[in-house]
């Protein structure tokens, strides 16, 4: 069984099918890339599987669990973490306390607990500040760990909003672009990250990008999108020879 | 520049970050417990009037200030909290447990409210608090039975384990009263901003996708920051009901809503320390006013001249002030001054300057 699946989703706005009877599943520790023009709907992939939207039909099934039938803020619980293209952080908050919120799914306390901040509660913040502490060290972070997020240059935040995904210890990360708007050696960075992600803390990756060299360096396996719908899928050299992702990017030869 | 050395998790989790402020802390709360022997009646009351407004500030803090939802109906609870006390005490439950379950009545109440009232977004949430907030006034006279209607109700001294206190028999009494439960407030409020329930509350001020992405129940969160807060504002309408001796249904009019929204803004959002400083401004500024209007009028050498709504116009003219320079309030502003100082001479103009950030409306794609 795999990981992830979805089957025949289609979702519309208004006129526009963004996604058209969509079919793929992720299988379990692969990095598994999404590429396609703007407007391919992409990122509306990614916000059906938050529960964000709900499609008209088709199924969406995570490891086991129906997701169609969770709202959204039970996602995380069973293990999907997200970025977004469109850096969504907690502004005035510091990168520490980002990172924290990333835990919340693992919370045990209560209002009462937390209102008086029992002993529990207390193990419960050190336990969290422990685990938050090693990806602040895997990522990199330390320098900006008290600093508050609206006054980080834009690849810092792209980093933290990975951070804070990991923070919540997915078995499944979805990337948006986790490399638009990177200079060349965060590129790389992030390029070895995601390795590591995968290696090392064993979460399989879901991501959309559009830096070619990113996605056939890391990814198993690689869907390409248009209108919403698949054009072709496999392993990264045979999507990129593929004549009509040729097509859709390049426009037909005349 | 003060540097603070960390070596263990531990001192992230204690509310203060060194023993420097912590002394800073200590000293405040000694002097606010001298303060009775030193001053007199009349500025003791104008002390314990800052208190209650502060605790009031801190209930409007939690939903707006960290919630990000804003409440132009606050005085409602106020309202809620202060029959709520009353009724409970004529009823024959003693003050002390009177007192807290006025809180938690208000706080339910609140709760319940929140539930439809927060399917809307900023200026309409506002709009039908505001709503909210002028409905009670017609609530509290068509239940005259309860809450005696137009010609109000007296509070009666209130017996805590013993000891009759009064807000004119014993004012020293009634102003440990209002501290003590303003301390105990404030601690319960550190505790929940430094626990998962505080860190989902900033969650939902700042942005509801990631939050929900996250685990964050919004909804549910939002109801709870509501009830927190509603709790909080009907213990200051308990003991803002006790400070005033009578009250009626004009008593929290929708501009008490208003102001206590003012007060916040002026005090800083997002920030415990923001509810005190805005608390201080409104409960001085009349003093202020008058002693300047006496200045005033010496040196232009006409008689006192009464001007109506002249209180309420400045703290409107001080709130557009803040809006246009200091959106971060006294707090904000505060913090500033203290950067200057500790980086002196290294400080950049823009070290606080907000950065770009994209539409709401393009971030989903
Ligand atoms: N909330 C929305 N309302 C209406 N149209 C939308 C919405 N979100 C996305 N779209 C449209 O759906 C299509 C797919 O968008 P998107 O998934 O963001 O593309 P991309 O592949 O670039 O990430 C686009 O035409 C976009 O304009
Ligand atoms: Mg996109």
């Amino acid at each position: 069984m795999s990981l992830l699946e979805l089957e025949n989703v289609t979702l519309k706005f208004g006129g526009l099918t963004a996604v058209d009877n969509l079919s793929f599943s992720v299988e379990e520790g692969e990095v598994f890339a999404i590429v396609g023009p703007n407007g391919a709907g992409k990122s509306t992939v990614f916000n059906l599987i938050s529960r964000f939207y709900t499609p008209v039909n088709g199924s969406i099934r995570f490891d086991g669990h129906d997701l169609l039938a969770e709202k959204a803020s039970s996602v995380a619980s069973y293990g999907v973490a997200r970025t977004f293209q469109n850096i969504e952080l907690f502004e005035h908050a510091t990168v520490l306390e980002n990172l924290l919120v990333g835990r919340h799914r693992h919370r045990g306390s209560n209002f009462l607990t937390e209102l008086f901040f029992t002993p529990s509660v207390r193990k419960q913040e050190l336990q969290s500040r422990h685990f938050v502490e090693e990806i602040i060290d895997f990522l990199d972070l330390q320098a900006y760990r008290e600093k508050r997020i609206a006054g980080l240059p834009y690849g810092v935040r792209k980093v933290v909003e990975v951070a804070r995904a990991l923070a919540t210890d997915p078995k499944l990360l979805l990337l948006d672009e986790p490399a638009s708007g990177l200079s060349v050696e965060e590129t790389t960075d992030m390029r070895w990250w995601i390795d590591d992600i995968r290696r090392q803390m064993g979460i399989t990756v879901l991501m959309v990008e559009h830096d070619m060299g990113l996605v056939s360096g890391v990814s198993d396996r690689v869907l390409a999108m248009a209108d919403g719908a698949r054009l072709a899928l496999g392993t990264p050299s045979e999507v990129q020879s593929d004549p009509a992702v040729i097509e859709a990017y390049l426009g037909k030869a005349s | 520049m003060r540097i603070v050395f960390k070596t263990d998790y531990m001192q992230d989790l204690r509310p203060w970050k060194d023993g420097y402020q912590l002394s800073l802390y200590l000293i405040l709360i000694a002097v606010a417990i001298a303060a009775p022997f030193v001053v007199d009646a009349f500025f003791l009351g104008e002390l314990t009037n800052v208190l209650i407004w502060a605790l009031a500030g801190l209930g409007l803090m939690v939903l707006t200030g960290h919630t990000g939802q804003a409440s132009l109906g606050h005085a409602a609870f106020l309202a809620m909290g202060c029959y709520a006390n009353i009724i409970l005490i004529e009823a024959g439950v003693p003050f002390v447990l009177a007192f807290p379950l006025a809180g938690i009545i208000t706080g339910v109440v609140g709760m319940l409210i929140a539930i439809p009232a927060l399917r809307l977004h900023g200026i309409y949430l506002a709009i039908a608090t505001m709503a909210m907030s002028i409905l009670v006034d017609d609530i509290i006279v068509l239940t005259e039975p309860w809450t005696g209607g137009v010609g109000g109700k007296y509070a009666p001294s209130i017996n805590v384990f013993g000891l009759m206190i009064d807000r004119w028999g014993t004012p020293v009494e009634f102003y440990f009263l209002t501290l003590g439960v303003t301390i105990l407030v404030t601690l319960g409020y550190i505790n929940l901003l430094r626990a998962p329930l505080g860190r989902s509350f900033i969650a939902v001020r700042d942005s509801e996708v990631s939050a929900q992405a996250m685990g964050v129940d919004v909804a549910r969160t939002k109801a709870i920051s509501f009830g927190v807060s509603c709790a909080i504002t009907g213990l200051a309408g308990a003991l803002m009901g006790l400070f005033a001796g009578a009250f009626n249904n004009e008593t929290f009019s929708v501009v008490i809503s208003i102001q206590l929204l003012m007060m916040i803004v002026i005090g800083g959002l997002g920030s415990i320390h923001g509810a005190f400083l805005g608390a201080i401004v409104v409960g001085f500024l009349p003093q202020f006013l008058s002693i300047a209007k006496e200045w005033v009028g010496a040196v232009i050498g006409g008689s006192n001249v009464a001007i109506p709504g002249l209180e309420f116009g400045i703290f409107g003219l001080i709130l557009i002030v803040f809006i246009l320079f200091e959106p971060m309030g006294i707090y904000g502003r505060w913090l500033k001054i203290r950067t200057w100082f500790e980086l002196f001479p290294f400080y950049r103009k823009d070290m606080f300057k907000r950065q770009k950030s994209y539409l709401k409306t393009e971030r989903l794609r």
